[in-house]
């Protein structure tokens, strides 16, 4: 159990009455107060005296201060943006939400990537399989020990930057090409009726949750099995495609066709875009696979043997007794390294990849000199981002949770 | 009974102990671990003959670039470049060249330090390195000498051998004599106030003036070293003076503010959760950001500081707070029961946390500390984003130099770099094991 609170008064507050009489200054409580009030004090001078400064400073130097600028317009162009941006009409608040909007897009497919990837090696490294062992350990042990700053330089410049040009760039037929200006996947060109393939799935994950909560509950009621994960999975699987070929599977692909300066037609990623997330998720992945170990390694052997004895096989005994019990020690670091991720996203900067920190608080900084705003802007909407993933992931957290006394 | 054993209608009966045999050759030797640990299954010798793939697919090309292709010797850039590029390799090669790196060595480490004072940067390495290593060997004796050398002795020495010392700070001696007097008179006046004796008090503070006042006759003590500005210092040299200043920065705050948030006062418990969580919520890019382009904003006019100072401070008030964190896991990491035997022994709370509690958590963290070493030793790339030359700064900026340029410089010089982080990383992640296993009294919960 932890020590919640530790008074800074020894033993002696509580018998006022019989204790005898001491100076003012000796009560623990005012004393406390009394460095309390001091500290307040100093915090606040520092804090008054700095914001005097400041004004004072922008004054000499001629910069203008307060948020008008976020309406002024940008003038300039951003490589990556999944909403509408012009550089000739688009302002310095559109520029902040497209860089939040790639960071976003960066962190949360490099999240799920990192997972992904963590988890398979965490495994890895725990397989009896000498060389899958050796292998995992060999990738964590490297890839963690070198900063990740030289990872995406080596991702960027070392090799996406080496691919050829567009001219003899890869070729992956319907897959795309890939050459030194980026990744040109194929897209999907959706024609009428694809939004019933949408309401489709949705529908089939309404179904298959209510499929789950029901064989549930008549599990509980009768003691019968029902294979409620397979058959949800088929729902939601056959459904859609049911509904999307009934539709008459209105999908085509555009696919990009290698030309002399550019691809043409498809939809292309650029190479920054890919180098950030190779190496966060890479990165990340180390952290992820150690803390999934852990967490295995955590579930004592006598769980595994109890259920045995109970009578289950090994895969519900997996599914059922040791995952449960891993998770609980897997989620609170799990969230740092999310966070961590979502914050090392920031890193584009070096290799201008167009997220918050490169855009906004690069290029829009130095265009603006607006340093104050736009720096407090930046480490606040990081500050959210991470609070809110907490909060999200305490609350996932405290679900899991043993419940204990 | 008779003589005759029972076991006449028997054809053979054993008398003698069988002596021990060797295990089948199925489950011994080298053949036996390749079926047990590679071959066990149909899915596990698929999974051994991928791994074989991976590596099949990642090894030789890198012996190639890294040893077998790689260039070793080599006066400039037409020694790493093919014939196309105006080179003298043969068309199509591609491999390492170290001869770029041999040529940048001095840079890599000293940055633009200039050649003839290199030695006062050795002279510092030494010191670092000779105290360092027998305080990190538990067996090593002189614990508490060494402390004080590479807390006090060696920083002070530092900054004038790297600087070149003779700060102007002549100006600093009336400002401190003002505060001594100033501070004696509290101390003075509230160990009257609170009817205790004033000696103690008086005593401590003023050691501490006549400390500063000593420091500073040394800080402005001309040693007839020639000053050399930050700005000509680069390399290993930058990256080890940010890691290292923040990390022995952060540990006072950090046990302030570890201190503070576990405490009872509720206006100190709050101002250090959001000074941790602040510094936890945000990347370190902008915290360099900040001190760099903000931090001059608030400081009064005149006063200024210098690019890699400021970058200190934004490390330092960084990495302070995940200190705090690490130093946390270790005081709560100690039973209720150290807490209330210090209590009942009547220690007050700066007793008990220095006597007691303190020492042990401390001890537990040290792989804690360790590692957020490592962290901030890989986060020190960073201060390149600002414009500072790190050891990674030095090996991009050398990439601008016409005379080693080829397409291979750039993946050389990175692979170099990857190579130097992890020695130090790997090295330092190993100790911090050894320490781990070595601490585990059974303390932790």
């Amino acid at each position: 159990m932890a020590v919640t609170d530790v008074t800074p008064n020894g033993p002696g507050s509580a018998h006022d009455d019989s204790a005898p009489k001491v100076a003012l200054l000796n009560n623990p409580e005012i004393r406390g107060w009394l460095f309390q009030v001091v500290l307040a004090v100093v915090v606040a001078y520092l804090a008054y005296s700095g914001w005097k400064n400041m004004n004072a400073n922008l004054q000499a130097a001629g910069i203008a201060s307060g948020w008008a600028f976020l309406n002024n317009n940008a003038g300039f162009a951003i490589s990556q943006s999944l909403i509408e941006y012009n550089q000739a009409s688009s302002t310095y608040g559109r520029v902040y939400l497209v860089g939040l909007i790639n960071t976003l897009v960066v962190a949360v497919i490099g999240v799920i990537l990192a997972t992904i990837i963590g988890f398979l090696i965490g495994v890895a490294r725990l397989s009896k399989n000498w060389m899958v062992s050796r292998l995992a350990a060999v990738y964590v042990e490297s890839l963690r020990n070198i900063p990740l700053l030289l990872q995406i330089f080596i991702w960027y410049f070392g090799v996406l930057r080496l691919l050829p040009q567009p001219r003899d760039g890869l070729d992956f037929g319907f897959f795309g090409l890939l050459n030194n200006r980026g990744y040109f996947a194929p897209k999907p060109v959706w024609g009428d009726g694809a939004i019933y393939t949408l309401y489709a799935f949705i529908a089939a994950c309404v179904i298959a949750w209510g499929i789950g909560r029901w064989a549930r509950a008549r599990q509980m009621a009768t003691g019968q099995i029902f294979p409620a994960f397979w058959v949800g999975f088929a729902v939601i699987v056959l459904l859609p495609v049911i509904v999307f070929l009934a539709a008459g599977a209105p999908l085509t692909w555009d696919v990009p066709v290698a030309g002399g300066f550019r691809p043409k037609g498809g939809m292309t990623i650029i190479p920054e875009y890919i180098a950030m997330l190779v190496a966060l998720s890479t990165y990340t992945a180390t952290y992820i696979a150690e803390i999934v170990r852990a967490g295995i390694l955590a579930v004592s052997k006598g769980q595994t043997e109890a259920a045995h004895a109970l009578g289950l096989r090994s895969g519900p005994t997996l599914r059922l007794v040791i995952i449960p019990q891993a998770l609980r020690i897997i989620i609170p670091p799990l969230t740092n390294q999310y966070l961590n991720l979502t914050k090392n996203s920031s890193l584009a900067v070096a290799i201008a990849y167009p997220e918050l920190t490169s855009v906004f608080a690069g290029t829009a900084l130095n265009q603006t000199g607006q340093a104050v705003e736009i720096i407090s802007l930046t480490m606040l909407t990081y500050l959210t981002i991470s609070l809110l993933t907490s909060a999200f992931m305490n609350w996932y957290n405290s679900r899991v949770a043993l419940v204990e006394r | 009974m008779s003589d005759r054993p029972h076991t006449a209608g028997i054809a053979y009966v054993r008398h003698d102990m069988l002596s021990e045999q060797p295990a089948p050759s199925t489950s011994r030797g080298i053949v036996a671990w390749l079926r047990e640990s590679l071959f066990s299954s149909i899915p596990y010798t698929l999974l051994t003959l991928l791994c074989l793939y991976i590596l099949y697919v990642i090894i030789p090309p890198m012996v190639e670039f890294l040893f077998t292709d790689a260039v070793w010797t080599g006066a400039d850039r037409a020694a790493c470049a093919t014939q196309a590029q105006g080179g003298m390799q043969p068309d199509g090669w591609f491999g390492a060249c170290w001869a770029y790196v041999g040529a940048y060595t001095n840079q890599f480490v000293y940055g633009r330090y200039p050649d003839a004072e290199q030695w006062r940067v050795n002279v510092v390495a030494v010191m670092f390195f000779g105290g360092l290593v027998p305080l990190l060997i538990p067996a090593a004796p002189f614990k508490r000498e060494n402390i004080v050398f590479m807390a006090i002795v060696f920083p002070v020495a530092t900054l004038i051998l790297l600087t070149g010392g003779h700060f102007a700070v002549g100006g600093l001696y009336v400002p401190l004599l003002i505060a001594a007097v100033l501070v004696l008179a509290v101390v003075f006046a509230f160990a009257k106030l609170s009817e205790s004796d004033p000696m103690p008090g008086l005593r401590s503070a003023g050691l501490l003036f006549v400390a500063l006042a000593v420091l500073l006759f040394i800080l402005g003590f001309d040693f007839g070293l020639r000053p050399v500005g930050t700005s000509r210092w680069g390399g290993l040299l930058v990256t080890m003076v940010i890691a290292l200043t923040g990390i022995v920065a952060s540990l006072p705050i950090g046990i302030a503010l570890a201190l503070g948030r576990r405490s009872a006062m509720p206006i100190v418990r709050f101002a250090s959760i959001v000074f941790i969580e602040f510094w936890r919520g945000v990347p370190l890019i902008t915290v360099l950001f900040m001190s760099s382009v903000m931090l001059p904003l608030f400081l009064p006019e005149g006063v200024s500081f210098d690019k890699l100072l400021r970058a200190l401070i934004g490390v330092a008030l960084f990495s302070s707070a995940y200190m705090a964190e690490v130093v946390r896991g270790g005081i709560q990491a100690l039973p209720k029961g150290q807490y209330e035997g210090a209590m009942a022994l009547g220690l007050n709370w700066t007793q008990m946390m220095r006597k007691i509690i303190l020492p042990q958590a401390l001890k537990l963290v040290i792989p804690g500390i360790v590692n957020s070493f490592i962290a901030l030793f890989k986060d020190t790339t960073l201060v390149l984003i600002i414009g500072l030359f790190d050891f990674l700064g030095q090996i991009q900026s050398s990439y601008s130099d016409p005379a080693w340029s080829s397409p291979v410089q750039s993946l050389t010089g990175y692979f170099f770099a990857a190579f130097i982080y992890f020695i130090f990383c790997f090295s330092m992640s190993r100790y911090s094991q050894f320490m781990e296993r070595k601490l585990d009294t059974g303390h932790k919960r």
